[in-house]
């Protein structure tokens, strides 16, 4: 464990290197990731998610260097999507906060989201808790926000920020019926644009629509190019915190990342016992079965458990 | 996701700002399945070895087309020492007098590319060099 020593001597190759390694989860992964989230400090950690062109990556600059005035140090991670056709990608983030390299206590790692096929939320979960053990106070994801996996890592974050450009009119209802649950703070950019104060407003009253919660996601305007209304966001960020810390809400966000961090790579070991436990061909043969409608999807999955030496879910039917 | 995808660095260190070339070969190698952290103009030669330290990348792509070649590549190749990063396979892009490239080689430099290079002839480039290298290297 040496590198992990490295790490929390502050040693910045030896984080980056601990990253490479738990992003291509290998042998060692495991072993690391178990080590550091013994180390993992108390971070605070922000997903900042939002359509593509909202602005996410110019106003992280900007968050990041104002919360370096505190000052705190601050990771980010930033996620863009890999082509499904040829699994490359073309990570650019760092573009918008060239500003913040060479500064020690910022450290930014672009991370491809390899086009959903599973695994992107084991990766930044093991990502926090490095970052953590290596003692940056703030730790902000930048996603896209779209598809199950990225879903899956809005999961795993204290305080979702959700960035939006101006001009969505009457389609905000649609699109916005899932963000609305999750976003703790919502960031109309682009502020300088028309139409930004029209969305605050119908980002606000749709809010206003819903059930009272105990934490009001404030929705406030920044034009993120320069840096107006970024000092009330990281504000809001601390209220969010103070919240959490407060209600006890902190707790279970911790838990409830536990919670699907565990069931994710339960699942994930059980499925392959049992496609160890599978008779060669078993499985394709199973699922031709399936499709040829000889035998059902309920019958298929029985004989799976079977192979583990587990009765059926239910009795079959009569 | 146990697969090991080459990632690389794209920069443009210097005052110029001409980057449709770097940004025709990120798509490149992009397309060639590899993962590429693209930065921009103008940077720094200690910005990009801070970027290719913090990214763990396994090749850095200087593209230089203002004439400071000289001057520029051996700073780079300096800061990526100064970081622990001798691993890292740097290739150059760019305007470059076939005089200079033996220069920049004994710098380090594993490659330049001129002008009219075709795609496939720096994909191919890469992907024998780089994987050695990630095995050979890298832990330290």
């Amino acid at each position: 464990m040496e590198l992990v020593d490295r790490l929390r001597q502050g040693d910045r190759r030896a984080l980056a290197r601990i990253l490479t390694l738990l992003e291509r989860q290998e042998p060692e992964a495991r072993r690391l990731s178990a080590a550091l989230h013994r180390l993992a400090g108390p971070a605070h950690t922000v997903g900042v998610t939002g359509p593509p062109g909202a602005g996410k990556s110019t106003l992280i600059a900007r968050l990041v260097a104002a919360l370096r005035q505190r000052p705190q140090t601050v990771a980010v991670v930033a996620i863009d999507p890999s082509s499904p056709l040829t699994g490359g990608a073309l990570l650019g983030d760092r573009v918008r906060m060239t500003d913040l390299t060479g500064d020690p206590g910022v450290f930014v790692r672009s991370l491809a989201a390899r086009g959903g096929r599973g695994g992107l939320a084991d990766v930044v979960g093991d990502f926090l808790t490095a970052l953590a053990a290596a003692g940056f106070e703030r730790i902000l994801i930048e996603t896209v926000g779209a598809g199950q996996d990225q879903v899956e890592v809005a999961d795993l974050v204290h305080t979702t920020l959700v960035v939006e450009p101006p001009g969505l009119g009457d389609e905000i209802q649609a699109l916005k019926a899932g963000l609305l649950e999750v976003a703790d703070l919502f960031v109309v950019n682009k502020a300088d644009r028309e139409g930004a104060a029209q969305t605050a407003a119908i980002l606000r009253q749709m809010l206003r629509l819903g059930p009272r919660r105990p934490w009001e996601p404030p929705v406030l305007l920044t034009t993120a190019t320069t840096g107006q209304g970024v000092e009330a966001v990281v504000a809001a960020l601390d209220q969010h915190r103070a919240h959490l810390l407060r209600s006890g809400e902190w707790s279970r966000v911790e838990e409830r990342r536990a919670a699907s961090t565990i069931r994710r790579l339960a699942q994930r070991r059980l499925w392959r016992r049992l496609e160890a436990a599978l008779p060669p061909d078993r499985w394709t043969t199973l699922v031709q079965a399936v499709a040829a409608r000889q035998t059902d999807p309920h019958h298929a999955a029985d004989e799976l458990l079977r192979a583990l030496g587990l009765p059926p879910e239910e009795p079959p039917p009569d | 996701m146990s697969e090991r995808r080459i990632r690389v660095l794209v920069a443009k260190p210097g005052l110029d700002g001409h980057d449709r070339g770097a940004k025709v070969i990120a798509r490149a190698l992009r397309d060639a399945g590899m993962e590429v952290i693209y930065t921009g103009i103008r940077q720094t030669p200690a910005m990009i070895a801070e970027a290719a330290a913090q990214e763990d990348v396994d090749v850095v792509g200087l593209s230089i087309l203002s004439g400071a070649h000289l001057e520029l590549v051996p700073r780079v190749m300096a800061e990526l020492r100064a970081r622990g990063l001798d691993h890292v396979l740097v290739v150059v892009g760019g305007i470059i007098p076939e005089t200079d490239v033996p220069l920049l080689q004994q710098h380090g430099v594993a490659a330049v590319f001129g002008p009219g290079t075709p795609l496939p002839t720096i994909i191919d480039f890469i992907r024998q060099h780089a994987p050695l290298r990630q095995a050979s290297g890298g832990t330290g």
